[in-house]
């Protein structure tokens, strides 16, 4: 079932949770919806379900209009991160309960439904317990019988909210193993909401990258890890640093002296270095680089992370030394990255922009302005 | 994967950083033998003083079943319609905020806190042919005050607040999300409240229907007034009692008692298993 959202705002006593968000979802695929909490991922996830009901924009189930179709009458199975199962009720009741509910000519017979629950059991590898009560199950039990719940009236998507959000690591990276391998054989269109970037990014065919009620970038794994088309993402997605620099003659300049990078395509003026940390060549002289002294160094497993005081002791910077470097500790070093981007800085005299103020209303005309720059 | 076990065999003394477990059951033991057991026992003694035969004819006479009949009788039926209104009432006070809330929160407390003469005097004014709502029910051939229907009004009055009381917390812990993920299913609202929600509540309406029903059956100071008291008709055990007991008919007076003791020691102790039962299954209780 394709779905497609389409100019969705949505407000919550005046206050907007989503704004303008546009997305279309292909039938059978995997969607991770990932921001920070008070993104509006999970008010997204909600107006899918139909839990609530957009303030302006529609919501498409294939050609059909589903904005407004009550939840029942919309056929999702919706999973919790607290799993929401019916505590009075037995495994096999909780997972027949959707199909126990329909009405009169299409609910199936007694045996139907318990062959139904069974068969899902198998699939959640949960066999056998189907007379157990939910408060004798562990939280990795209880999430995959909530799943199994969930695709029990053979929904039309399935969306996840945190779904793996209150289990220990251990139990999350396997069940995430495991949804993927549900969800290829189910081929479910599947939505999952997650803060971890983590999860989504091993777990989607897809990644939606959310921040302040806007959608900032649709991609897979790849696109938003290598090509983030803002600041936010670039910052929200795996490490970084940032460094202020100046745009001028087609040159990045870190205070008066140029860092040896190409900029000729770029507006000049105020901009923002943004790089990984472990992607840069370390280099011996400096004739165009960005040098500093070291300030911190810490070690973090396979690697040593090193705090660089550059210019005038001003800025500080972060950057990945293998293990065995000698200016490890202390000394001067110079590098250059790899791959960067520079975003021009907007509000005049703005330092480097910290991921959580970025501004949304500004989001378009910044990207036509964003430039990937590879060396 | 772990799975909550239920506590192996039985355990005399759990180690706890607080200290004083001898002091405080020795305490317990010893106040709730002052308190309840030796009122009590009094009660069995003064009744084998009766003699088996004697205790008999007391408990088979035709006035001491009919009141106890009534008794019961009312009790029941009040506390049942106690579980539906108090229930209701508790559904209202969690669920919807609106002007006066707190009011009628205070307000359910009332009968706690109200002589029960008082409020038998009150109800026996208003349900009586005359009265208030007497005068309103008159045409239709209902006479409320001076008939059991009375007993079954003034004790609806008392036992309201132990289903409010109990029902209300428990309620107001009901996850929001439980709702949303039977509605997801398609569960309509009346499967989700008939499937879901009530289920989830039964515990705690159970005890607040054991609270009320005892709590019914001991009542005497505002059922008196309202009741009317005719033997056979609409006398109570309790008032039966202190009718033997001026009557200087100690014997028959606590044979009366026994019976009521047994009776209500026995409907609480079911109460009680069901309660046990049901926590052992969920995981959690009333």
């Amino acid at each position: 079932m394709d779905v497609s959202i389409q100019s969705v705002r949505k407000e919550f006593d005046g206050f907007p949770a989503l704004i303008d968000v546009s997305l279309g979802i292909r039938s059978g695929e995997l969607i991770a919806l990932l921001g920070p909490s008070g993104s509006g991922k999970t008010t997204l996830l909600r107006l899918i379900a139909g839990l609530e009901h957009p303030t302006e924009g529609a919501v498409f189930f294939g050609d059909e209009d589903a904005s407004h179709r009550s939840v029942q009458e919309r056929n999702v199975g919706f999973v919790f991160q607290h799993y929401a199962l019916f505590r009075h009720m037995t495994v096999a009741d909780n997972i027949g309960f959707g199909l126990k509910v329909r009405p009169g000519s299409s609910r199936p017979s007694k045996e139907e439904i318990r062959r139904r629950a069974s068969e899902l059991l198998d699939l959640v590898q949960l066999s056998g317990l189907e007379n157990r009560y939910p408060s004798q199950l562990s939280g990795g039990q209880r999430q995959r019988v909530a799943l199994a719940r969930a695709l029990a009236i053979e929904p039309r998507v399935l969306l996840l909210d945190e779904p793996f959000g209150a289990l220990d690591a251990q139990v999350r990276r396997e069940l995430r193993r495991w949804l993927r391998e549900i969800h290829d054989r189910t081929g479910h269109t599947t939505v999952f909401v997650t803060h971890d970037q983590e999860e989504a990014l091993e777990l989607a065919d897809r990644v939606v990258v959310m921040s302040q009620g806007c959608i900032e970038q649709i991609g897979l794994a790849d696109d938003v890890y290598d090509r983030p088309n803002s600041p936010f993402v670039y910052g929200f997605i795996g490490d970084s640093s940032t460094l202020p620099v100046q745009v001028e003659n087609g040159q990045l300049w870190l205070q008066d002296r140029s860092i040896g990078m190409d900029a000729r395509d770029l507006p000049e003026g105020p901009a923002t270095l943004y790089f990984r940390p472990h992607d840069i060549d370390l280099l011996d002289g400096c004739g165009g680089c960005i040098a500093g002294t070291v300030a911190a160094s810490r070690r973090v497993a396979g690697t040593r992370r090193v705090e660089l005081e550059v210019g005038g002791a001003r800025e500080r910077v972060e950057i990945e030394l293998p293990v065995e470097h000698p200016a490890g500790t202390n000394g001067r070093i110079a590098f250059r990255p790899k791959r960067w981007k520079v975003f021009p800085d907007l509000d005049r005299g703005a330092e480097a922009q910290p991921a959580g103020t970025h501004i949304h209303e500004s989001s378009i005309d910044e990207t036509e302005l964003m430039l990937a720059l590879t060396t | 994967m772990t799975t909550l076990t239920v506590a192996q065999g039985w355990q005399f003394r759990r180690p706890s950083v607080i200290p004083g477990f001898g002091l405080t059951l020795g305490f317990t033991i010893a106040y709730l033998t002052l308190i309840i057991l030796i009122p009590l026992s009094g009660v069995a003694w003064r009744t084998t003083e009766l003699g088996w035969a004697e205790f008999w004819s007391v408990a088979t006479d035709e006035r001491t079943l009919k009141a106890l009949r009534i008794s019961f009788g009312a009790s029941l039926i009040a506390a049942i319609i106690n579980v539906v209104f108090g229930t209701l009432v508790a559904w209202v006070l969690v669920r919807y905020r609106f002007p006066g809330r707190r009011i009628v929160d205070a307000a359910v407390d009332l009968p706690f806190a109200l002589p029960t003469a008082v409020a038998g005097i009150a109800l026996a004014s208003i349900y009586a042919p005359n009265g208030w709502i007497g005068q309103l029910l008159a045409p239709f051939g209902i006479k409320a005050a001076f008939t059991p229907l009375g007993i079954v009004i003034a004790l609806v009055f008392i036992g309201l607040p132990f289903v409010v009381r109990t029902v209300q917390p428990v309620m107001e812990e009901i996850d929001s999300e439980v709702e949303e993920a039977a509605a997801t299913l398609g569960a309509n609202r009346f499967q989700t409240i008939r499937r879901v929600i009530l289920p989830g509540l039964a515990p705690a309406v159970l005890t607040g229907f054991a609270l009320a029903f005892a709590r019914a059956v001991g009542e005497y100071g505002s059922v008196i007034f309202i009741a009317g008291n005719i033997p056979y008709v609409s006398e109570i055990a309790p008032l039966l009692i202190v009718i033997r007991l001026e009557e200087f008919n100690y014997a028959g007076a606590t044979a009366i008692a026994a019976i009521m003791l047994i009776i209500s020691f026995a409907m609480l102790f079911a109460i009680n298993l069901i309660q046990a039962w049901s926590r052992r299954r969920y995981g959690y209780g009333g």
